[in-house]
């Protein structure tokens, strides 16, 4: 894919909305087109977390394997979803699998590439911070009802 | 912003609020392992139940006890009431037992129902946790039967596990349909699971819906609606057009015991829909 192109899809995804010119040309070009077929994992447990990733198209779960009673999904991300921070977050390593449940197209950024970035432009560095904080704490809030087990037979407890 | 009826029995004859009236089991559907649907038609006098959607009855397992449970049948086909029940209790365990020609007694319609009038010539986005689909199916058959009254309408199921979705043929009707946009999605699945994971309110951004000119209803466990309603709030959802269904310990059904009240209102007479504008001080307020 042209970088062009990249720029593009870039510009319109919704967790860049909004970022200047030059903080976008930085960021396509430490991105590149993938494409994951069914079952093909983007990720898993305990890899180096070093990739970050734009859903442009299918559905991606996020997995745990659980001895006893195999893989188990958390949760799902779709179009327009981002998903691995592991990169951003000492010791950058993947905390769980991240597999696509149907053909995914995505754009990868190289996360170690983007932190180091992040260093040195920390105009850059603050924008990127507030929205994963941002996501971080919406995931934590969703991971908080999830836990609650809201739909669980309150009579038994 | 108010609910369109408070106990409007206009088309029911005069009964008695506190005389429940004798139906018998024509059909028992078990949904899911906890979850099960009856079917009922009366066993004398006027053969036809209207409510509105969102009212609810009092049904009574003779010796046993009587529950509030909303009716979770088509508002068009008044032939048949249909409630679905979750077994979590003594009363709703012993329904669950009971067969095809087993009686039960009916007390109701009451209460105020969803703002289906109100929400004409608006798009609609139906919120259900669980069990909370079911007081919401009668508007959709409703809006099903008038689609061209709405705009967009939106519906975003969310269950604990694939195994505890409820009208799994219907959604899965409705969500091959172009009438409505379904998303489904559940707290925790197995590979197998082709759908979204994740709490139901991670639905509401990829819903498609006019976040200035619509309705949202809401049904589920109160703790979902307050993040259900955040979620709509923070993306401009006006309180005014937002409605959500309560429960609380309702007993007479008509507004005399006072056993369901919170704060000023009594949820059997005022509820169980409210406009969430009207109880936004209550809701979720440990003190209530």
């Amino acid at each position: 894919m042209k970088l062009e192109s990249l720029a593009k899809i870039l510009k319109e995804h919704p967790f860049l909305e909004g970022l200047e010119q030059h903080h976008l040309d930085f960021i396509t070009g430490c991105a590149s087109n993938v494409v994951f077929k069914k079952n093909e994992f983007l990720f898993r447990a305990g890899d180096p977390g070093n990739l970050f990733y734009f859903i442009r198209e299918g559905q991606v779960v996020v997995e745990i394997y659980i001895p006893g009673k195999g893989p188990t999904e958390i949760q799902s991300r779709g179009k327009g979803d981002v998903t691995g921070w592991a990169w951003l977050i000492p010791p950058y390593r993947s905390t769980f699998d991240v597999r696509a449940a149907e053909l995914t197209r995505a754009i990868v950024l190289d996360g170690t590439c983007l932190r180091e970035k992040m260093e040195t432009e920390h105009d850059l560095g603050f924008i990127l911070m507030k929205r994963f904080a941002a996501l971080i704490a919406e995931r934590l809030e969703a991971t908080r009802i999830q836990l609650l087990d809201i739909y669980g037979d309150r009579s038994k407890k | 912003m108010a609910t369109d009826q408070k106990n409007n029995h206009s088309k029911t004859p005069f009964f008695d609020p506190m005389l429940p009236r004798s139906f018998r089991i024509v059909r028992f559907q078990q949904e899911t392992a906890e979850t099960f649907s009856i079917e009922l038609k009366p066993v004398s006098g006027q053969k036809e139940f209207f409510f509105e959607p969102g009212q609810f009855n009092m049904l009574y397992v003779f010796g046993t006890g009587e529950i509030p449970i909303s009716v979770s049948g088509d508002p068009t086909k008044p032939e048949v009431l249909i409630h679905t029940i979750r077994a979590a209790g003594n009363v709703t365990r012993s329904m669950n037992n009971l067969k095809v020609g087993d009686s039960i007694g009916v007390r109701g319609p009451f209460g105020a129902s969803w703002p289906i009038k109100a929400a004409e010539g608006n798009d609609v986005i139906i919120v259900t946790g669980g069990i909370g689909l079911a007081p919401l199916r009668p508007v959709i058959y409703h809006m099903l039967a008038h689609r061209e009254k709405f705009g967009k309408i939106v519906l975003l199921c969310g269950t604990r596990t694939p195994k505890d979705i409820i009208f799994h043929k219907e959604l899965e009707k409705w969500y091959a349909g172009a009438e409505l946009e379904v998303h489904i999605t559940v707290d925790t699945a197995l590979p197998s699971w082709r759908g979204n994971v994740g709490v139901v309110t991670t639905l509401i951004g990829k819903a498609h819906f006019d976040h200035s000119r619509c309705t949202a209803m809401v049904c589920g466990p109160e703790i979902m609606m307050h993040f259900t309603v955040q979620e709509l709030q923070k993306r401009g959802v006006d309180n005014k057009n937002i409605h959500v269904s309560m429960e609380r310990n309702m007993q007479c059904g008509i507004g005399l015991c006072g056993h369901c009240q919170i704060g000023p209102r009594i949820v059997c007479k005022d509820g169980p829909v409210f406009c969430y504008e009207e109880i936004k001080g209550v809701f979720t307020k440990r003190e209530f």
